[in-house]
């Protein structure tokens, strides 16, 4: 970044240095009441929201970590990421990014932009920036304030990770600020795209629409039986991968994977507008847009960005299929069972008993046998055994599962009732439901994490 | 170059696809003199000051601002500003908000009294601290012409300033520009009020289907025009009437105001009309009003430029 006023000596034309650029950029965008608005509600609502619905007797349990709420002030800002995730980062990025441009096209202010900036260049990178800033500044007031909520409404107690585990309040609070840094990853890939849909398609809804858009269809393709490299070559899929932080250890690789390829896609999509932008000519009064040349410069490098990362990611990796295997899905149950009954048997006042000792073992089917036990699902069904110091016989419990295309499931106690069925325990926080009644898993997708 | 010359253009040709907006347009400027510039809509006027911004390079020709050849776009020297299609403000901020941003993006060391100070010039001090959202176009204009006096330009590029400008505004933007020519500023303005480039320029381009079809002074224009049509309010209509009949190149226009039997109109050239005058006074008839019924530059454009219009 230049910090300097520049001459071009040949010409003595002094041209905008970009920090002056970005400062002007935020002045703008700040000023502007919507910007403001979503501002104040970043930063308050998702406090108010986590507080409000933490003292409330039903829990967005639909949600991952949503029925942890009563339990641990670090669940709701991962509730609230989880929304986000869905909602929230793609509609803030398409007013922040999706707009920068489009609004001096609206305003008609592109010509006085450019005799006073003197650089489009500089205008972009400014631009950019300052759109850039204002969208970690949401986020942030999102992560800060649901964690703000949850911590003083509930309490800084201890997570119940993904496979069960307990993570300490400390280990919970750097994993829900590491999974809010994680979607900066796809959240910077949608900004990236809202800047290419404000640039080529001017003042047209449907560039401020494009981010919001494309993070809709990504959605809808993860709820698809999508192979998993096609899955894990999408930009918006880090928007879920974080799941893989809250198990033991820790599912990397998908994360990893979804951020690599959501930095590929923000810095390829900024390139592209950048690009488009250069070449506009901006004497051109019946300018509305690239037009056909969007289409060409602008979508069709990314159709072709899917296809080239698909074809990596499926050569790097040894996935196959739907990479919901019976081996993993079994694992992932028995790992989370396991963890479960001991934080149930604490909870119960019984005697302690470690995992190891229990040695949890789980048998799944799909459809009742009838399928082949692949893939996703609401007919999985498994059974669980496991052995108690002193008792020779095995205990079992049946559950029935949900798994999503994504990998995520949810395991519903189906007896004996009074090991998984529905009754109350006591809590440091209060009454809670039995840990093995409900709870939620991951499976890992990728075969070389073990879930 | 000469020194004197803000502006210098030679051949200059711009095209946009297949139409062609500026076809080897000749202009020279000189320095503190506010220069009009004249054509019917398409003529390539916008095009014209977009080049003189910076905002688009000239396909072919040589285009020289304040002494220096223009090369790639937005390479226009330091001291050159205004507007094309409209003044650039933010409608979320205020008239001073707009003002110091501006100033801060450019970084000049400026006087701290210098914003309050343009916004006197055009005549926004009473509202300085609301919002461009809410002012009229006649009010974005007069801002929109303090943003660009704020850089102290040695050259004002200004495409159709006067639009929306009620008698006040009108009257603090032409103090302005006089005042800037005055200190040597060169100002190019585009404006199709005729009567605005009269009281404003010394010079005026006129320019259709991108070509100049006239370049000078307004003295000019007028001595080479054809006849005019004037008014006359006379104290005794009857009598100028045969007067007029009676002058050697003057023709009475029956034509206009054939309601008002006070007001004659003739069609003639300056000198025939000056010896109209001198009989009128020898025969005793006070002349009350005399005055073109279009003006001189209007009845220049009209001339000048149906032609090529209906040549398209």
């Amino acid at each position: 970044m230049t910090t300097t006023s520049v001459d071009d000596r040949a010409t003595g034309t002094r041209r905008v240095p970009v920090l002056r650029g970005y400062r002007f950029e935020l002045v703008k965008l700040v000023s502007q009441w919507r910007i403001r608005l979503l501002v104040l509600a970043c930063w308050i609502a998702p406090a108010l929201f986590v507080a409000a619905v933490s003292q409330q007797s039903t829990l967005p349990v639909d949600t991952l970590f949503g029925r942890w709420m009563h339990a641990t002030g670090w669940a709701g800002p991962l509730v609230v990421l989880g929304f986000a995730g869905t909602w929230g980062l793609p509609l803030l990025t398409s007013v922040v990014a999706g707009d920068v441009f489009a609004s001096e096209e609206r305003l008609g202010t592109w010509r006085h932009l450019l005799v006073a900036v003197r650089s489009p260049r500089r205008i972009f990178a400014a631009k950019a920036l300052a759109s850039l800033t204002v969208i970690l500044l949401l986020v942030a007031g999102l992560a800060g304030s649901s964690a703000a909520g949850g911590v003083v409404a509930v309490g800084n107690q201890p997570l119940v990770g993904l496979d069960g585990h307990l993570l300490t309040p400390a280990d919970a609070a750097g994993k829900v600020l590491l999974a809010w840094v994680c979607v900066l990853a796809p959240t910077l890939a949608l900004a990236a795209i809202g800047l290419l849909g404000s640039v080529a398609l001017g003042r047209s809804p449907m560039g401020l629409l494009l981010p919001a858009l494309v993070a809709l269809a990504m959605q809808l393709a993860q709820m698809l039986p999508l192979p998993v490299a096609v899955r894990l070559a999408l930009p918006g899929y880090a928007f879920i991968a974080w799941n893989g932080l809250f198990t033991s250890p820790a599912q990397l690789g998908p994360l990893l994977i979804g951020i690599v390829v959501s930095l590929v896609w923000a810095v390829i999509a900024t390139a592209l507008a950048y690009l488009l932008f250069l070449r506009r000519d901006f004497t051109n009064l019946a300018y509305d847009g690239s037009g056909r040349r969007a289409v060409t410069a602008g979508v069709l490098p990314l159709v072709g960005l899917v296809a080239v990362t698909v074809a990596v990611v499926a050569a790097a990796t040894p996935a196959t299929g739907s990479g919901i295997e019976q081996d993993k899905v079994q694992r992932s149950v028995a790992t989370a069972f396991a963890h479960l009954y001991r934080m149930q048997t604490k909870q119960l006042n019984r005697p302690d008993v470690t995992e190891a000792q229990l040695k949890v073992t789980a048998t799944c089917n799909k459809g009742g046998g009838n399928v082949a036990a692949h893939g996703p699902g609401n007919d999985w069904r498994c059974v669980i055994s496991w052995h108690l110091p002193d008792v020779e016989a095995a205990g079992t419990a049946i559950y029935q599962l949900d798994v999503t295309a994504d990998g995520r499931f949810v395991a519903d106690g189906d007896g004996p009732k009074e090991v998984n069925g529905y009754f109350l325990v006591r809590t440091p926080t209060g009454d809670a439901p039995n840990p093995l009644w409900q709870f939620d898993g991951n499976v890992a997708l990728l075969p070389t994490t073990k879930g | 170059m000469d020194a004197l010359l803000a502006i210098r253009a030679r051949g200059i040709t711009k095209c946009f696809g297949d139409v062609v907006a500026l076809d080897g347009i000749d202009l020279d400027v000189p320095q503190g003199q506010i220069h009009g510039l004249v054509g019917p809509n398409g003529a390539g006027k916008t095009t014209l000051l977009g080049l003189l911004l910076g905002l688009a390079v000239a396909d072919s020709g040589r285009l020289e601002v304040l002494g220096t050849p223009v090369g790639p776009a937005l390479a226009v020297p330091d001291g050159v500003a205004g507007f094309v299609d409209g003044p650039g403000l933010y409608p979320s901020l205020t008239a001073r908000q707009n003002l110091a941003a501006l100033v801060a993006l450019r970084g000049r060391d400026l006087p701290a009294t210098w914003i309050d100070d343009v916004l006197g010039q055009v005549g926004l001090t009473d509202v300085a601290d609301d919002r461009a959202s809410g002012f009229s176009l006649g009010m974005r204009q007069r801002l929109g012409l303090a943003a660009a006096l704020l850089t102290k330009p040695r050259l004002l590029v200004l495409d159709e300033p006067s639009n929306g400008l009620d008698p006040a505004g009108k009257k603090h933007v032409h103090n302005v520009l006089t005042r800037l020519a005055a200190d040597g500023t060169s100002v190019v303005l585009s404006s199709h009020r005729m009567d605005d480039l009269e009281a404003l320029c010394s010079e005026v381009t006129i320019v259709a289907t991108g070509r100049v079809v006239f370049s000078g002074p307004l003295s000019k224009l007028a001595a080479e025009n054809r006849e005019l049509d004037y008014r006359l309010l006379t104290s005794d209509p009857q009598a100028a009437r045969r007067l007029a009949v009676d002058t050697a190149g003057v023709h009475v226009v029956d034509a206009w105001a054939p309601h008002d039997a006070e007001v004659l109109v003739v069609r003639a050239l300056v000198p025939a009309l000056d010896e109209l005058v001198v009989r009128l006074v020898h025969a005793g008839i006070a002349l009350r009003e005399l005055a073109p019924v279009v003006s001189p530059l209007e009845a220049a454009f009209l001339a000048l430029t149906e032609p090529q219009e209906a040549n398209r």
